[in-house]
């Protein structure tokens, strides 16, 4: 790796390890005083790098160095001291100053970290800006790039999800089973939103989409390397979130259009990602239960294989169960089409228009395609529905372009 | 929007039985998928419900208990399901297609009175 790349990558990689290991050695109330120590440790490597040369071990130094600041700021702060003084003497031994950077305990202090950021207080999209600024290392404008909004808006979204990250202290050491199953369900919602804002993002920046999709695969990865987080749910959650990555540069052509799944060229198919997916799917069927996870990871999983005769109707009757589990537009959006897919186009009509979704463009699309070969004044008709309804550009364009190929 | 319950009663003698004919029984299952989940793709259904086992006891007022229901009836209730809908009218529409009624079975439709 250049040198001049090296400082950004050891940024994302270890700026949000030493983060989680300071909050989880000395308590979440020192939020900002961890993110100081962390950002002051980076700003002393970019100084003395550039005058010294790198390291041998530059993540090593960092953590080194981040100890040190850790030593020297309980020394000139009194206040904290006191407070930790006291805390020393009444036992409750929150504030520890012996620490190491091991494996383990980065491990700890990161999945410690994950709990406590997807906290149910908050909003769902407040965890997630939460995630991306604590757990990932990202910016405000970068969090607001990638939300399509202002870095005010992200900076008020924050400001709040912090004042309640402090009041709801949270060490993954001193939990059992029973609190990591409570919150679990939370934390995977959160991962599995995170990585749809980079899959299904309103910003068309290729490269933010990305950086979205891999950390919530880093986040996922992490509780599966604790035996108390690694169910198989999360491996359902991982295994989905592979075999949707695989294909994330077939599914937008050379001038950012979509391209739907059945016309993708195939070979684009980062086909070792579908290995990992493969991977973790085996995992996520160890047990016997099926969650929402398992029933999109499957249906995923049918998209990578040719089509046989039974695909369809496998993706059908997962799209069945998983509309049964929980409602969602998209999910029976999905399903209809993949019923017209199985049943003919006509009685597939019958079955969406059953949906009603009239404030729904990606309805009126599905309508549009499905009349396509029946009636193409409908079927213009509904695209255009489609597209006075949507905001995406990328979506205009492509429904434009079918209308255009229609009235030919 | 109100709830009602779905309550299906067919005649076991001429349902499909899962010991018998595993093929058909499958199509069934896939059947009953379709339209529940289509059901529930519309956001209407509460509560997909359960089947009964074939098997149970009839208490009457007498103080006798028979082995039944179908000893005495020729239908018995096989299942039922809650899903919602504005009005009987339409809770009935979204109960025609009942893959019960390919089987010479019927749907019984009623309003639920909360408690």
């Amino acid at each position: 790796m250049q040198e001049h790349e090296l400082i950004p990558h050891l940024f994302r990689t270890e700026y949000s390890k030493i983060i989680a290991v300071l909050c989880n050695s000395f308590d979440l109330r020192h939020l900002e005083v961890a993110e100081d120590i962390a950002s002051e440790t980076f700003l002393k490597a970019a100084e003395i790098w550039g005058i010294k040369g790198v390291p041998e071990n530059p993540t090593a130094w960092l953590y080194t160095v981040a100890k040190n600041k850790v030593r020297d700021y309980f020394k000139h702060n009194s206040v904290i001291e006191r407070q930790f003084r006291e805390a020393m003497k009444s036992g409750d031994t929150g504030i520890e100053l012996d620490f190491e950077f091991s494996h383990q305990n980065i491990a700890d202090s990161q999945l410690a970290m994950i709990f406590s950021v997807c906290n149910p207080e908050n909003s769902t999209d407040s965890q997630i800006c939460l995630a991306l600024q604590i757990l990932c290392g990202f910016s405000v404008e970068e969090i607001a790039g990638a939300f399509l909004t202002n870095p005010e808006t992200i900076k008020k979204r924050l400001h709040r999800a912090r004042t309640n990250l402090r009041n709801g202290n949270f060490r993954i050491k001193a939990l059992g089973d029973i609190e990591i199953k409570d919150r679990s369900d939370n934390v995977l919602r959160t991962l599995y939103l995170l990585f749809n804002e980079g899959y299904f993002s309103k910003t068309n920046d290729q490269s933010i989409r990305k950086d979205l999709c891999s950390e919530a695969i880093r986040l996922a990865s992490i509780l599966t390397e604790n035996v108390l987080t690694d169910t198989p749910q999360v491996n359902a959650l991982l295994a989905l979130m592979y075999f949707q990555s695989s294909r994330f540069d077939a599914r937008t052509n050379d001038k950012g259009e979509m391209v739907l799944l059945e016309d993708q060229d195939k070979s684009l198919w980062d086909q070792a990602l579908v290995e990992r997916g493969n991977h973790y799917l085996v995992n996520a069927y160890e047990g016997k239960e099926v969650s929402r996870y398992h029933l999109e990871a499957a249906i995923a999983y049918w998209h990578t294989t040719p089509t046989g005769e039974n695909k369809w109707q496998h993706i059908l009757q997962l799209y069945n169960q998983l509309i049964i589990i929980e409602y969602s537009p998209v999910t029976a959006l999905n399903r209809a089409f993949a019923f017209a897919k199985v049943y003919g186009f006509e009685k597939g009509i019958e079955e969406t228009e059953k949906l009603n979704l009239c404030d729904n463009s990606h309805y009126y699309s599905l309508l549009g395609y499905l009349y396509a070969g029946v009636d193409i004044a409908r079927a213009i008709g509904f695209y255009e529905k489609a597209i006075a309804l949507t905001k995406s550009r990328v979506e205009i364009e492509t429904l434009g372009r079918e209308v255009k190929r229609l009235k030919l | 929007m109100k709830d009602f319950l779905l309550i299906y009663r067919a005649d076991y003698t001429t349902y499909p039985d899962p010991k018998k004919s595993p093929e058909e029984m499958q199509a069934l299952v896939q059947k009953w998928m379709n339209w529940v989940a289509g059901i529930a793709a519309q956001e209407k259904l509460v509560d997909r419900g359960n089947r009964l086992v074939r098997s149970g006891k009839v208490l009457k007022s007498s103080g006798s208990a028979s082995d039944g229901p179908y000893t005495e009836i020729k239908e018995s209730i096989m299942g039922y399901s809650i899903i919602k809908a504005t009005s009987l009218d339409e809770a009935s529409k979204l109960a025609e297609g009942c893959p019960i009624l390919l089987y010479d079975g019927s749907v019984e439709v009623r309003e639920i009175n909360a408690i």
